[in-house]
């Protein structure tokens, strides 16, 4: 490997650590909070993108705004998944990760329906030229990403460690009967839980939609990887869940270069199912998955 | 014991004359109905001892492409490559969960996806033997010795007898001491173990006998299509395999044939609304593992209760001694 595309498959993988953390950071939480396993986090991610779509490409509102939009919209398709999915299945991992999956199955065709079933759907990159470093080119977009993950991991540490609501999370993520006992909704934690996730997947679909090919169907591959990633990282384990992120940015990337994307994704799951076998409980988690 | 048997002729009947009622596609959905039994009936005895596998569809697909393999290849006959491809899957079963057995509940789900993926992008990345993304073509159709059983008609019998024998095979495991262990296992594993029973090598058992089964499905599969390919075998269809017992439930033995015909039945009738086909299935999930997570099979009773209360009939017939 020539040292250019040494340097240039570090940033990409930097890049793809990054996009990879804010989604598994949502689902990281959603876990950690009552075992929410989200299968629809990536139809959230999908839906991010068709946020930015709408507002910015069609109805032509600044970028910026567009992408901060898919937040809330986004968080609120969360707190819907909770009231509707995960209370009534509340205790049943495997219900709620079954059901969460007829609801990718339902999103996928909503947004299929009403913007065109596998039409790829071209985002004119707001932000054009490149940084150089190197010999290696890296979008504006693309570079764009690290900072917003960083800002957006900085600012969910800050709310778990800092704030009131934070530290009730937390405490229902250790142990629920204990923090309902000490006065703290379960309900309205989990609910809050599945927003932030939800919000978080929605921003990281906004922020890729000028670059990866707009589809109902871009949230599959993105869910597997992060699932891949909270397994490794620890199921509930944030810290764990940017860790893994990296690790598995890093993987996908030089793979791809090495071999190709088929290698990459069997190094993926290979790696899921050896974390799986001889340390169940993840690289920096607690609880077995 | 006469309800019963007058239900089973029932039953008969329709599976004989059903392919000559339907319109000619109508018996290609009635044969894919029979693949979805073995599967679905498959699925439950690995379910049985409480794990829920993610790599059932890519057992089944082992079995398609092993069939595939042996009659292009080695120009083996189909006679011998259907129990073989069900041995290879049962094979492939074993490599799949022995890892797995350190792991349980969801991380039994997602691991068994692993490794399950894995199996099916070694398809993907290799082009020799197994053709790569765009999988093998050119599957010889059906036979037996000098007799050609692809015929629509004639692959149905076919099919239909395969599945009932299959289905009879897992109703002897399950109502035998196997079966009740793996019952134990999936209420208490600890007490399991405590009274000496292997946990380990009942759930493995479990789920290379599922495998096997899904691997004869697959095989049955492949030849009648003629070509198969690894997206066929995605994590999406497992979805779908999935509904089946969860809309047919997977308490009784009946359930996920309950599920089957029930799902084979709104598919069809849904057929002019195609690309809503997901929605319909995902919003079908949805309900029944929020607002019915027992499944169909909790009304048979019920419904059983109301038909004997309504029907003179069984007034008039003896009472069967107690």
């Amino acid at each position: 490997m020539e040292f250019s595309t040494l340097i240039q498959t570090i940033a990409n993988s930097i890049v793809q650590g990054s996009v990879y953390s804010t989604v598994a950071v949502g689902l990281a939480l959603g876990f950690g909070v009552m075992k929410m396993a989200n299968f629809a986090h990536g139809e959230f991610y999908m839906l991010g993108a068709y946020v930015v779509f709408l507002l910015y490409t069609t109805l032509g509102a600044p970028f910026p705004l567009a992408v901060l939009a898919a937040f809330p919209i986004v968080a609120a398709v969360g707190m819907l998944t909770e009231r509707l999915i995960f209370r009534p299945t509340q205790g049943n991992v495997l219900a709620g990760f079954m059901a969460t999956a007829g609801l990718a199955f339902v999103l996928q065709v909503l947004v299929g329906q009403a913007w065109g079933v596998g039409l790829m759907r071209a985002i004119a990159t707001p932000y054009m030229g490149a940084l150089q470093v190197g010999g290696a080119f890296i979008g504006w977009q693309r570079l764009l990403i690290v900072p917003a993950a960083i800002a957006m991991v900085a600012a969910l540490w800050y709310f778990l460690y800092n704030v009131k609501i934070g530290k009730a999370l937390r405490a229902c993520a250790q142990d629920p009967e204990v923090a309902a006992l000490q006065g703290i909704s379960i309900n309205k934690v989990t609910l809050l839980a599945m927003a932030i996730a939800g919000g978080y997947a929605g921003i990281a679909g906004a922020l890729m939609a000028p670059i990866q090919p707009v589809t109902p169907y871009m949230g599959h591959d993105i869910i597997i990887t992060a699932f891949i990633i909270v397994i490794v990282g620890g199921m509930e384990s944030i810290a764990g869940a940017v860790l893994a992120a990296f690790i598995l940015g890093f993987i996908h990337t030089f793979v791809t270069t090495l071999f190709d994307g088929v290698v990459a994704t069997m190094a993926g799951v290979a790696l899921m199912a050896l974390i799986l076998i001889v340390k169940p409980e993840g690289l920096l988690g607690k609880v077995k998955a | 014991m006469g309800m019963k048997l007058t239900g089973f002729a029932i039953v008969a009947v329709i599976a004989c004359a059903l392919p000559y009622m339907v319109e000619l596609y109508q018996v290609e959905v009635l044969i894919i109905l029979m693949f979805n039994l073995i599967l679905a009936q498959s699925y439950r005895l690995v379910n049985t001892t409480g794990d829920w596998s993610l790599s059932h569809i890519v057992t089944m697909g082992v079995g398609a492409y092993s069939s595939a393999l042996i009659t292009k290849m080695l120009g083996w006959p189909f006679w011998l490559s259907l129990p073989l491809s069900g041995c290879v899957a049962g094979a492939i079963g074993f490599m799949i969960v022995f890892p797995l057995l350190r792991t349980i509940g969801f991380g039994f789900f997602i691991g068994s996806f692993a490794l399950g993926e894995f199996v099916r992008l070694i398809w993907v990345k290799f082009h020799y033997p197994f053709g790569g993304p765009r999988g093998l073509i050119n599957i010889p159709p059906a036979s037996i010795g000098p007799f050609d059983i692809s015929d629509m008609i004639v692959y149905y019998f076919f099919c239909l007898g395969i599945a009932v024998l299959s289905i009879w095979i897992m109703y002897r495991i399950d109502r035998s001491h196997i079966g009740d262990t793996f019952k134990a296992i999936h209420t208490d594993p600890t007490l399991c173990e405590t009274v000496g029973i292997r946990v380990p090598r009942y759930r493995a058992m479990a789920f290379v006998i599922g495998a096997f089964f899904a691997g004869i499905a697959g095989a049955l599969m492949a030849h009648h299509q003629g070509a198969i390919d690894p997206h066929s075998f995605e994590a999406t269809l497992m979805v779908y395999l999935i509904i089946f017992v969860v809309v047919g439930g997977v308490e009784t033995f009946w359930g996920p044939i309950l599920g089957v015909i029930v799902m084979t039945v709104v598919f069809e009738l849904s057929r002019p609304l195609e690309e809503w086909r997901p929605l319909i299935a995902g919003a079908i999930l949805i309900f029944f593992l929020v607002v019915m997570p027992g499944g169909l099979e909790i009304l048979v009773p019920k419904a059983m209760a109301i038909l004997r209360k309504v029907s003179a009939i069984d007034r008039l017939l003896p009472k069967a001694p107690v």
